[in-house]
């Protein structure tokens, strides 16, 4: 298939272009964009070849397609509340052609049967690119380490024991080490277990006033710290994970200035919401880490701003109504948040917190390279994933209408601005008018 | 007037008017209790069922009596016999009972917030028993009544609440009505047991006891639950008695005339000594009293009645 899409305003972050023009793809890689094509337009519509599909993007963004690099897929094992199949709907519906899947599935995803399950269902659903990412210890248990290298021959791209929190501080060290020599990130669940035990949400006034027992800042915090030093100490690469604290965030600022190899991810419920939202008891406001304080939220959007936090990823955790249709207390945790999570994003825009080249970039490029996928970029030759955003389409979130089967949003209702409206993976458009 | 609500979840919600509505009728419901045949006819035909997921005796007890003398029928249901040790949700068991029409479901549960979920989806109207380290609105309405029959009013007392509030249903519907109805209230207890940002609930926090209950009119201690101990929330009853104890040693330091309050059921010999706990100042049993009026009050408004 050939596509020319033009006129739209293009955002590439990777080659730092940002203009209007066209875009071609051919046998599903960029064959071209930018002037070249403008120049040669003189007339051009005469000129479309046969089997040639000429998109008008006026008034649209162009982008590289977008990718979500913390996303639960919940499959093997929890089928009720996602599949790989209608996790990939979610996210070409999103916007998103890649995906990273962590490896809290049943069984854990651990060993190279379980990530050569995920790439062949992936596969098979043929709409996004899933990458998973495999457990940083056996069943996640914290105690022995899984097999990097295999798992990285198998497909893994980064390891992870999200969810749950490693707590040894020797294995997690290791995990570092033995990551860098694969030269692969190590992306950390940050949770001091001890200190949020028993927690449903943020500690702090609300919680105080609402009686629900709490998950001090500092049970992220001091992990973020202990795990910062780690990565100073072995040389690794760490990525940290939804972060939600402002300790978290300043840690993380200077470790960056100091050279550590750091990098973080938020999520759109950290930098849209706080902990006043769960006043109402909503179960779709139950997420860990909590919704935080004002000034927690304050800070992870500065720390978008400043560059401290590299990337936005949904944490996509869907869960089916039996999980959330019950007491706060018994509620699981989680936010499903591939199909929100660029119109909460391009809110940052909106509101002059970011520029759209700043935010595309944190939505590709950064990912990409954190991940080492060859993905993220425009540039001629690339794998044609694309995104094509509608800045101005303002709609209503309807968790009905999700493809996720994760109806768990805390954003049910929002009037939103801005959407996906054409996802293009390899070539092929997955989602038209989504 | 008229009770212009469907549920009654928290304190924090009432409006002084509304709380003042609430006491003045259960005033008028305290001589029923007196008689020798102890019922009035006035919720004939209605039906409250009390849904207690969580252990109690005073305050079940309390809410059928309540029912029982406003001659309305009262179904008790307590966890361990009900569906749910079958794996039933609450949700299911609510909607369940309420295809069987009653008018009034009552409920206790460990999980705050249970009352509030239950509210959104019943017809009928809800009363909150006590929701996890939430709230206990009748058992803060029962106090504000005592503490307004022995001492002409709640604006401008001294009120010190006592022990672990950082897990207290009890303190927080108080700070709440309290706060509300004029008193100043200070809360004390270890920094363990004091939750973050307390104050801006409008309490004064205090490290000891004796600074809380200097100049009091009104002292209310907590129930220490002893499981907190394994959570390092204290490191020993033995402690906790010798330093947080109300006891004849620190009660001078209260006013002359202070009451001594406590929602049940007390340890003796921990949060506070047996002498006081039977003493002349304790007002404890009055509570207890005074809860059956209270509850019955919020049954009849909740009806439509008027005061």
């Amino acid at each position: 298939m050939t596509l020319l899409l033009k006129d739209g305003r293009v955002v590439d972050p990777s080659r730092k272009a940002d203009g209007t023009g066209d875009l071609l793809i051919e046998n599903g890689k960029i064959a071209g964009s930018g002037g070249e094509l403008r120049q040669t337009g003189k007339g051009r519509e005469k000129k479309v070849p046969h089997g040639m599909e000429v998109l008008d993007l006026r008034g649209k963004i162009v982008v590289p397609g977008l990718i979500d690099m913390h996303t639960h897929l919940r499959e093997p094992g929890f089928e009720y509340r996602e599949t790989i199949a209608s996790g990939s709907e979610a996210a070409v519906a999103g916007g998103f052609t890649s995906i990273a899947c962590m490896p809290n599935t049943n069984p854990v995803n651990d060993n190279r049967s379980v990530t050569e399950f995920i790439r062949r269902k992936a596969a098979e659903c043929g709409l996004a690119n899933v990458y998973p990412i495999a457990a940083i210890s056996l069943k996640s248990e914290g105690a022995f380490l899984s097999e990097f290298w295999d798992l990285k021959d198998a497909g893994a791209i980064g390891f992870s024991d999200d969810g749950r929190s490693v707590m040894n501080a020797a294995l997690m060290r290791r995990a570092l080490e033995y990551a860098s020599s694969l030269d692969m990130p190590v992306i950390a669940h940050c949770e001091d277990r001890n200190l949020s035990a028993g927690g449903m949400m943020h500690e702090g006034f609300v919680s105080t006033e609402i009686g629900l027992p709490g998950i001090p800042a500092i049970a992220e915090e001091v992990m973020v710290a202990r795990d910062i030093l780690l990565a100073e100490y072995t040389g690794a690469h760490l990525h940290i994970a939804h972060v939600s604290t402002a300790g978290a965030v300043r840690l993380i600022r200077e470790a960056k200035a100091r050279g550590v190899r750091v990098t973080a991810e938020t999520a759109p419920h950290y930098f849209t919401l706080t902990d006043e939202a769960v006043r109402t008891f909503d179960t779709a406001t139950k997420v860990y880490p909590p919704l935080r304080g004002l000034e927690d939220r304050d800070a992870v959007r500065e720390g978008l701003r400043d560059g401290t936090i590299d990337v936005i990823a949904s944490d996509h955790a869907p869960h089916a109504r039996t999980d959330k249709e019950v007491e706060f207390d018994y509620a699981t945790s989680g936010i499903t948040g591939l199909e929100t999570s660029l119109a909460l994003s391009l809110g940052l825009v909106e509101e002059g917190l970011l520029t759209l080249p700043e935010l595309i970039e944190k939505m590709t490029v950064n990912a990409a390279r954190i991940l080492r996928i060859p993905k993220g970029t425009l540039a001629d030759g690339a794998d044609a994933d694309v995104t094509i955003i509608d800045p101005q389409r303002e709609w209503t979130v309807d968790r009905a209408l999700f493809r996720s089967r994760g109806k768990n949003t805390p954003f049910h209702n929002w009037t939103l601005k801005g959407k996906a409206v054409l996802t293009i993976v390899g070539g092929e458009i997955r989602c038209r008018d989504c | 007037m008229k009770l212009n609500r469907k549920d009654i979840l928290g304190i924090q919600e009432l409006s002084v008017e509304e709380i003042n509505l609430i006491l003045e009728t259960a005033d008028s419901f305290i001589e029923v209790s007196t008689r020798e045949i102890k019922k009035v006819p006035t919720l004939r035909g209605k039906t409250v069922i009390n849904l207690f997921y969580e252990a109690s005796t005073r305050t079940r007890t309390s809410f059928e009596i309540a029912a029982k003398r406003l001659s309305a029928d009262t179904i008790n249901i307590s966890a361990a016999t009900s569906s749910v040790v079958k794996g039933e949700t609450l949700i299911d068991t609510a909607k369940n009972l309420e295809a069987m029409n009653p008018d009034i479901i009552v409920i206790r549960h460990s999980a705050a917030g249970a009352p509030h979920m239950l509210a959104g989806i019943l017809r009928q109207s809800v009363i909150n028993a006590g929701d996890g380290a939430h709230e206990h609105p009748t058992q803060a309405l029962l106090d504000m009544m005592t503490i307004r029959a022995k001492k002409g009013g709640i604006a401008g007392l001294k009120v010190a609440i006592v022990g672990d509030i950082a897990h207290s249903r009890v303190a927080r519907s108080n700070i709440h009505g309290l706060t509300k109805m004029g008193a100043q209230v200070s809360v004390s207890g270890p920094a363990t047991m004091i939750p973050r940002g307390i104050e801006k609930m409008g309490v004064v926090v205090h490290m000891s006891i004796e600074e809380a209950i200097r100049d009091a009119d009104i002292i209310m201690m907590l129930r220490i639950q002893t499981e907190r101990e394994t959570q390092n929330i204290f490191p020993s009853l033995r402690e906790y008695a010798q330093y947080f104890s109300l006891n004849r040693k620190n009660i001078g330091l209260a006013r002359k005339d202070v009451l001594i309050m406590h929602p049940g059921p007390i340890n003796r010999g921990v949060e506070i000594s047996s002498d006081l706990a039977d003493g002349p100042h304790s007002i404890i049993l009055d509570q207890v009293t005074n809860g059956v009026a209270v509850r019955m009050a919020l049954l009849y408004l909740l009806t439509g009645g008027t005061s």
